[in-house]
Parts: structure tokens; C-alpha cells; sequence
């Protein structure tokens, strides 16, 4: 089959950013197709089993894959197209390819939401290809998707909000954490995050750095040393651990080959965690009719990536022809949130880096 | 390992059983879910050998992105074992480098 679909707004990727654009853009009346390859919607909230913080509207105090199943049910009952086992493989102008179960053919759209999310960073050290390292979100897939502990016993590296949750997350199901290794001076997680696994009596080495890891045929054994200011090993502070498993916690980059591939403009932004589409207030990249939405407009958090999808499912409706005032009040409104969200200590910087990117996007506009 | 028991997610919901045939031996697993958990809970860690330096390699990120954890399955080669649901009667194989097709044996 060669099939050719077509739609009224398509969405790439069925996580949190995703889903609330689907929602977001059916409520006006818009077709709307979500296409996702994995196996069910919800993306990575599928394996969040802690309760989440913030306001109602962001589900605090509910655990993320509630919020997955939630999400998906209202899609469901809405008349949104939910594709799973479908792989958007690539774009072209405003339209899909795709592959599912086998078969290939194309979705075409009066617009786009890419929503593709973030893939987890790799530390380059000796041994780091050994079979029992991996990536923290990986053994958090495993452990809570999948109910299978990958190893007994575990270091983590990152005290980021990632590194702490997955520990506790190991400690829960089952697994003994042996520490935390932080090159950063400093937590960079939440402290009631890092409280948890400290009162469980996991201690988090701040300035410190993995050497190497041994093992023949697979992980046996975990060096780490402490940093000096400098960010070099201090010669004898070198500390062995006899561990099956290391998990990596070290960010997150955006999910970007469609925005690429579809001719977007993009700028680095460190904070965002790397390469990101350029795109206005209202989420729309440089392609006209193309918008971005979630991690892969920068990764944030959940809730951003709730927000910054109804945003751009309004957007895209709006571009499609649904648009009306109550529609722009609606925009105005998520932006607000957005801004509130992207406040306070650990909020603000993410703001200035995002403000950064539309700045970029207005730059390029006037010179059109 | 199995988690029979989790305080947030309770006991493991039961599942068929299916059998999956690893390196010509027979391992059980939970219908639909994929392969790499299957491995894991048998305590299968090195899922392939790489192509030049035949260095072991198994899972890393889990959500099929990085194919470290390729292997070959029903005799097809590089399939990301992470994202692959078991069938029963599958027959896996640890696979050496890039793998054959079966036309190339």
C-alpha cells in the first residue's frame, strides 16, 4: 500500500507537548492525528510513578503515568486520531512519512506540531560501553514500564532532578544505590528530591567524576575520584565500587532531526540542552506552518511541555483556519502560565534562554 | 529480576507466558513486552559483540534510540531489542557485528 492521508493538523509524538496539542487543536473543531511509534501514548510520563509538583492545571500531586493515561483518554474521547507503532521517518513540505506495522505511506497536514521530545546524553569514559551502563531514564523505563531491575547493585551519576527521582526510583524497586557523583559543586536537582534519597542513606559526592568502569564481559566495577576547582581528578581520592550497574544522568538533548530535516532555523542554546528550532511566541518555527512544542523546543519540564503544546495546538489550528478571538484569549492565557512557570530561582534562567530563541525567530522574521 | 513487588505499583499484574528461544535456549516471558526485558529478567546482559573489536554491548537508553541492544531475531539482524515486543517461538541470537541476512548464510 502507498497510501496518502490527509488531515487538518498532525502531530509528531504522543508525550505530554503531544497530547495537549492534540486536545488543544480539537477543541476547535480540527481533525487532528497524533503519530507516535511507540506502543502506547504518553511518551516518557508513562514511566513517572512519583507525584508531580506545581498547580491543578499541571496535575500536581498526581504520578505522571496517571497523567499519560488521562491525557490519552480524554484524545480518545475527543475524536483525536491516536497512531501508535507509527514512525514519522520524515517530512516533507507539510507532509509525513510514515511507517506502521510494515506499511509506509504519507500523512499531509494544513499544519504540523513536532513534539518529539529529548533523548538522554552519554559520558565518554573507559568502559563506558560495558553492558550494566546506561542511561538513568533507561532504568527507569525498565524498572517501572517493564518491572525489570536491569542490576542489584547501582552507582548514579547526575544529581540533577533526573539522577535523584531514578534513584529513589531504583531504591523502590528493590535495588541498593550506592551513591550519587556530581561534578558539579552543587546539587542541581531539587532538595526535596535529594532530601529522599539521603534520608534512605544514599550520599550524594558533589565534585566528583567517574574514571572508569571494568568488568569482563560486562560492568563489575565503578571508579570515581573527587575534582579539584579546576575540574581535574585529585590524585589519590581515586574510590572503587563492585557494581552491575551505572546509570547516567547527565541531560537531555532535544529530539530535533524533523525540524532539521523540514528546514528550520535553529540556535544553541546550552541551557535548553543544545541545537533548538527558532520559533515565535506562539510556537511556530521558521516554516511556515510548522510548530514545535515540549523538549524539543527546549528541554524543560512536564508542565512546560503541557503548556507549550496547548499553545502550539491552538497556534496550528488557528493556521489551518479555525482560528477566533476566543482562541487568541486562550493563547494569551498559556502564555501566561508559561511565563509563571519559567519563574522563581530554577525557573527564570529556562526563561532568558527561551526568550533567547523567540528573539532569534523576531530577528529572522523582520529580515524576511 | 523480576519486581513481584512495588509499594507505588503494587504486585506485578499477571501476563501469559511465552517462551522465546535464546542462543537455542528456552526462557520464559511475559506476553508483550520486549525483548530486552525478557533477557534482563533471565539475566541476559551482553545482547551483542561489535562489528571489529567484538566488544560486548547491551542495553543503554531503553527507548530505541541508540541500537546498542540490536540482535538478531527470526534470523533478521539489528533489531532494537527494547522496542520489540516478544512473540512466542521467537528465536534470538546473540549477534556478532552487523549480523547476516539470510541470504548472506
Amino acid at each position: 500500500m502507498a497510501g496518502a492521508e490527509v488531515t487538518d493538523i498532525a502531530v509528531v509524538g504522543g508525550g505530554p507537548a503531544g497530547l495537549s496539542a492534540a486536545l488543544a487543536a480539537r477543541q476547535t473543531g480540527a481533525e487532528v492525528v497524533v503519530v507516535d511509534e511507540n506502543s502506547a501514548p504518553g511518551g516518557q510520563l508513562r514511566k513517572q510513578i512519583h507525584k508531580f509538583f506545581g498547580s491543578k492545571e499541571h496535575h500536581a500531586g498526581q504520578r505522571g503515568f496517571r497523567i499519560a493515561e488521562e491525557l490519552a483518554a480524554a484524545c480518545r474521547d475527543r475524536g483525536v486520531e491516536l497512531w501508535t507503532d507509527a514512525l514519522a521517518y520524515g517530512i516533507f513540505d507539510h507532509t509525513l512519512g510514515i511507517v506502521r506495522r510494515g506499511t509506509a505511506f504519507t500523512l499531509t497536514a494544513r499544519a504540523i506540531v513536532l513534539a518529539t521530545g529529548a533523548s538522554e546524553n552519554a559520558l565518554a569514559f573507559p568502559g563506558w560501553t560495558l553492558p550494566g551502563v546506561m542511561g538513568a531514564g533507561a532504568a527507569q523505563t525498565f524498572i517501572n514500564l517493564h518491572r525489570v531491575l536491569p542490576g542489584r547493585r547501582v552507582l548514579m551519576v547526575g544529581a540533577g532532578n533526573v539522577g535523584l527521582i531514578v534513584s529513589y526510583q531504583l531504591l523502590q524497586a528493590g535495588a541498593e544505590v550506592l551513591g550519587v557523583v556530581e561534578a558539579a559543586p552543587r546539587i542541581g536537582g531539587y532538595a526535596v528530591h535529594a532530601a529522599k534519597i539521603r534520608r534512605a542513606g544514599v550520599p550524594i559526592w558533589t565534585r566528583h567524576t567517574v574514571l572508569r568502569a571494568d568488568g569482563r564481559g560486562q560492568l563489575e566495577e565503578v571508579t570515581i575520584a573527587a575534582l579539584d576547582e579546576n575540574g581535574r581528578p585529585i590524585p589519590g581520592s581515586e574510590r572503587a565500587f563492585a557494581v552491575d550497574m551505572l546509570c547516567l544522568a547527565v541531560g537531555l538533548t532535544p529530539l530535533t532531526e524533523l525540524a532539521w530535516q523540514a528546514g528550520c532555523r535553529f540556535e544553541y542554546s546550552a541551557l535548553l540542552g543544545g541545537h533548538v528550532p527558532l520559533h515565535s511566541e506562539d510556537m511556530e518555527t521558521t516554516v511556515p506552518g510548522l510548530f514545535v512544542a515540549g523538549d524539543v523546543a527546549g528541554v524543560e519540564e512536564a508542565s512546560t511541555a503541557l503548556e507549550e503544546g496547548r499553545l502550539a495546538g491552538l497556534a496550528a489550528a488557528a493556521y489551518a483556519g479555525h482560528g477566533s478571538p476566543a482562541l487568541e484569549k486562550e493563547k494569551a492565557a498559556a502564555r501566561e502560565r508559561l511565563l509563571a512557570l519559567r519563574s522563581g530561582p530554577f525557573g527564570s534562567g529556562r526563561r532568558h534562554a527561551y526568550e533567547e530563541i523567540v528573539r532569534g525567530w523576531l530577528r529572522w522574521s523582520g529580515a524576511r | 529480576m523480576r519486581i513481584e513487588e512495588h509499594p507505588i505499583l503494587g504486585s506485578l499484574p499477571k501476563a501469559q507466558t511465552v517462551w522465546i528461544e535464546v542462543d537455542g535456549k528456552r526462557i520464559p516471558a511475559r506476553a508483550g513486552e520486549p525483548i530486552a526485558a525478557a533477557l534482563l529478567a533471565a539475566g541476559i546482559r551482553v545482547f551483542r559483540t561489535t562489528h571489529r573489536r567484538g566488544e560486548p554491548r547491551g542495553l543503554f537508553c531503553g527507548v530505541g534510540r541508540c541500537t546498542d541492544c540490536v540482535m538478531t531475531v527470526d534470523g533478521v539482524p539489528n533489531v532494537r531489542t527494547c522496542v520489540t515486543p516478544v512473540r512466542d517461538g521467537m528465536k534470538i541470537e546473540t549477534q556478532r557485528g552487523l549480523g547476516r541476512w539470510p541470504e548472506q548464510k
